[in-house]
This record gives C-alpha cells, sequence and structure tokens, in this order.
C-alpha cells in the first residue's frame, strides 16, 4: 500500500485519485463543530489562528483522553458533513486538506479541486486503532473545548482512503 | 419484598459500561465479518480496518470507538423490589461517571446551547419500567450521534400502511448516505404515540443484530426493509458494496386509530450493548 508523509505536496496530491487505499504519517491537527465555530470568529476579527494551518491537515476528531502509557486515547474520525460550512473557506485560505469521514458537499468538493487539496476518509468506528497510531498528542488551543480542543497530533501509518480527491472525483456511491 | 442497594446498581452500571465501551457486541462482530466476505476494493479495506479495530479495542483495552456516546440505560424494575440508598437516578449517573473517568472514554455530553460539556458523560438517558417480579434488568446503550443524528420520526397516516413504513425506512438510511458509519444497525419503531414510537426504536437497537420480532407480520417488514436497504449499494463507510445494513429490528405497539408513527433510529456498525440481571 502507498505510504504518504504529511504535507502533500501539490504533485502527490494531485497523483492520489478517489478509492486509493494509503496510509498517512506526520503531523495533523483536530478540530470539529466547537473549534471551528471558534477558529472563524478569530479569522473574522483578521486575528491569527491558533496553529499553522498553511498546507496543514485538519483532521476532523475528538479523541478519548489518554491511558497511562499512551500519547493519545481512541480517535477516530467524526462525520465531515457538518464540517461543510467551514471547510471550503479554510482550503481557500491554504488550508492543506482534511481526514474525516462520510461525504462532503458539491462546495467543498469544488473548493478541493479549486485548491489542489484532497480529502481523506478514516474508517469511521476504528477509534481504538487509529488512537494506537499516534505517537504525540498535545493541544494546542481551546483546552477548555476538553474533547472538541485542537489537538497537535504525529500519526503513523493512519489507514485512509482518498474520498474526494483533487481531480473533482469521489469514492462515494450518492 | 426484596431489597436491592442503588450502590449495586450503580456497580453494575459502571461495570456494563466499561464492558460496552471497548466491546462489540457478539452479532456484531459477525454481521461484519459476514460482510467482508462479500466485498472487495475500499469497501473491503474499510471492513478489514473495522475487524481489526475491534481485535485492537479489547488487546489494548481501549474503546473501540472514540464516540463512548451519551449513555442510555434501560432499568427494567421488578415490582417486588425495595430500593435502598441513594436515588435511582443518581446511582445510575454515578456509575456513568466512574466508568468514563476510569476507562479513559470520551465525556461526550454537552449543553445544547451552551456547549458546556458536563465533563463526566453525564446525565444517563434513563427510562425506567415497572415490571413484574423481583429482579432488576439493566441495559447499557452507550449510544453514538453520527448516527443519532441521522435518525428520523415519521406521522405517517393509516392508509400508508406497510409500504408506507418500508418507504420511512429506506428514506432514511438513503438520506443519511455515508454519514451515520454503514454498514448501519437500524432499530425502527411502529406503532405508539410521538414519544412512545421512538422509545420503542431505541429499544429494537438492544437486540442481537439478526434476531426476528416473534410476530410474522412484524419479521416480515424486518427482511424486506434489510432488502431494500442493502439494493441502495451505499455499503461500508459509502464506499459501495452489498451490505448498507447488518440488520433491521423492528418493534411494535398499539397506536391511535387516526396515525402510524414510525420511528427509524440509526446505529453505527459499532453495536454496543450490555445487559444485566441483579437478582
Amino acid at each position: 500500500m502507498k505510504k504518504l508523509t504529511l504535507p502533500l505536496s501539490e504533485e502527490t496530491a494531485l497523483s492520489l485519485h478517489a478509492g486509493d487505499s494509503v496510509l498517512l504519517s506526520g503531523t495533523v491537527y483536530t478540530a470539529r463543530d466547537c473549534a471551528h465555530k471558534r477558529m472563524f470568529a478569530l479569522l473574522d476579527e483578521n486575528k491569527e489562528l491558533p496553529f499553522p494551518y498553511k498546507n496543514a491537515i485538519i483532521y476532523y476528531a475528538g479523541p478519548c483522553p489518554a491511558p497511562d502509557g499512551k500519547a493519545c486515547g481512541s480517535c477516530g474520525p467524526t462525520t465531515s458533513a457538518r464540517m461543510n460550512v467551514f471547510a471550503p473557506r479554510l482550503l481557500d485560505a491554504g488550508l492543506g486538506g482534511m481526514i474525516g469521514k462520510g461525504e462532503m458537499s458539491e462546495e467543498t468538493r469544488n473548493a478541493l479541486q479549486r485548491n489542489k487539496r484532497v480529502y481523506f476518509a478514516a474508517i469511521g468506528g476504528a477509534g481504538a486503532l487509529y488512537g494506537n497510531a499516534i505517537a504525540k498528542a498535545e493541544c494546542v488551543a481551546f483546552p477548555d473545548l476538553l474533547s472538541e480542543a485542537v489537538y497537535r497530533l504525529e500519526i503513523t501509518d493512519f489507514p485512509v482512503v482518498v474520498a474526494h480527491d483533487a481531480h473533482g472525483n469521489t469514492v462515494y456511491r450518492s | 419484598m426484596k431489597r436491592i442497594s442503588t450502590q449495586e446498581i450503580s456497580n453494575c452500571v459502571y461495570r456494563l459500561a466499561r464492558k460496552a465501551g471497548i466491546t462489540l457486541t457478539p452479532s456484531c462482530l459477525n454481521a461484519l465479518q459476514t460482510a467482508k466476505a462479500q466485498e472487495t476494493g475500499a469497501t473491503a479495506f474499510a471492513l478489514d480496518t473495522l475487524l481489526e479495530n475491534a481485535q485492537t479495542a479489547q488487546n489494548e483495552q481501549m474503546p473501540v470507538c472514540q464516540d463512548t456516546g451519551m449513555s442510555v440505560v434501560l432499568v427494567e424494575l421488578g415490582q417486588e423490589v425495595t430500593l435502598t440508598g441513594a436515588p435511582l437516578s443518581e446511582a445510575v449517573n454515578d456509575g456513568v461517571r466512574r466508568a468514563y473517568e476510569d476507562g479513559y472514554f470520551r465525556k461526550s455530553v454537552c449543553d445544547p446551547l451552551t456547549r458546556v460539556n458536563t465533563g463526566d458523560n453525564t446525565p444517563a438517558h434513563l427510562h425506567t419500567e415497572i415490571v413484574a417480579g423481583d429482579k432488576v434488568k439493566i441495559t447499557f446503550l452507550p449510544k453514538g450521534f453520527g448516527s443519532e443524528n441521522m435518525s428520523r420520526l415519521y406521522m405517517l397516516t393509516p392508509a400508508e400502511g406497510k409500504e408506507g413504513i418500508l418507504r420511512a425506512i429506506a428514506d432514511t438510511v438513503k438520506t443519511a448516505g455515508s454519514r451515520p458509519c454503514p454498514p448501519v444497525y437500524v432499530g425502527v419503531g411502529i406503532g405508539g404515540t410521538f414519544d412512545g414510537c421512538a422509545l420503542l426504536a431505541k429499544k429494537a437497537l438492544t437486540r442481537e443484530v439478526g434476531s426476528r420480532n416473534p410476530r410474522a407480520d412484524v419479521a416480515e417488514i424486518e427482511e424486506e426493509a434489510l432488502k431494500r436497504i442493502n439494493a441502495l449499494s451505499i455499503g461500508c463507510q459509502g464506499f459501495g458494496g452489498n451490505t448498507t445494513a447488518i440488520g433491521v429490528s423492528c418493534e411494535i405497539a398499539p397506536t391511535h386509530i387516526a396515525g402510524l408513527p414510525v420511528a427509524v433510529n440509526i446505529q453505527c456498525h459499532c453495536v454496543r450493548c450490555e445487559s444485566e440481571v441483579i437478582s
């Protein structure tokens, strides 16, 4: 299986096609509903986001607490469709792509194609396996949101499927 | 009268919650294995990943899914039982609080308006039913919301009948698409009132995947609905394939002459449900 290290170059992003299974390693940032709302409030005030989002990958996820001896608890993807209201603007601002689960909207797919970015589907429900593939987790913003805070994760060989590719194709049967 | 301490109930809730968070039910695991044998490509890859994940969760004693859910607790309280100690709801919440802390489970409950997290996954969603006998049966169902969000309640007309019920079930699953983590387990309530119908659907999800309602006409709806859902070809994670649902369970109750309520409660493929009888 193809192994990739994040962040992705434009060339690598363009080489991926919907339906490809790949193993991802590198840095991702978790963010879900509440964290996105706060990030948008910052953007609206022309303030900096609390993490370097340009070229970075957002993982739509909210982990379980880390047990002793582990960097992170279970940490599978959450439903990406709820973030359709946020994704296009972030992609246009330079976000490097997303990992989540389930199909995203036409607006998001167009933004991916326009910016030559990829949306990966992690396998929803495989929280233990993904949690176990996280070598390091650090809260970088909004700690009061608990599991919904932004965490920087170092991931190793995350099994994902190219869901919406940079060419406008999708793995989903609608 | 038989006396049972609510501390015992709290400890029971604790045990059930700890186990449910990391364990798929055997009937769910079987269904996923069966599904895997029929798929190829990205869909087979997804099912393989899920089966490996179930094993990882057991080996590492980690939550099988990070969405350890809202805690739905069904208590069937024998009417010959006198409960002693703290009030029942406090005891149940105490069991949930301890289990989610000790199990390193995610606390996923918040105020609906302020979105401030309660911090300990309480309150549990507790349903208490007084039944005959001198035992207490407790069922613990951690309910994830990726799938709960895709659930629907229909107030059909009597004229819509069986066909209307089948259409409501298939439409709910079709609209949900890839979002609720298919292959899904579909709990259906038929009849009762607006609220009672939704509870029937939830109770249907506590049945074993693949079990059939003892009433032949209801079992027929379960089978026909499953066929129609799988003909949608949404497949595991929405990647296409033969298994969009691993099962459909229907529960039925008498309703008003003017109505036909149908509740469709979607459960993701992580079917987690544990129960125990205290006697």
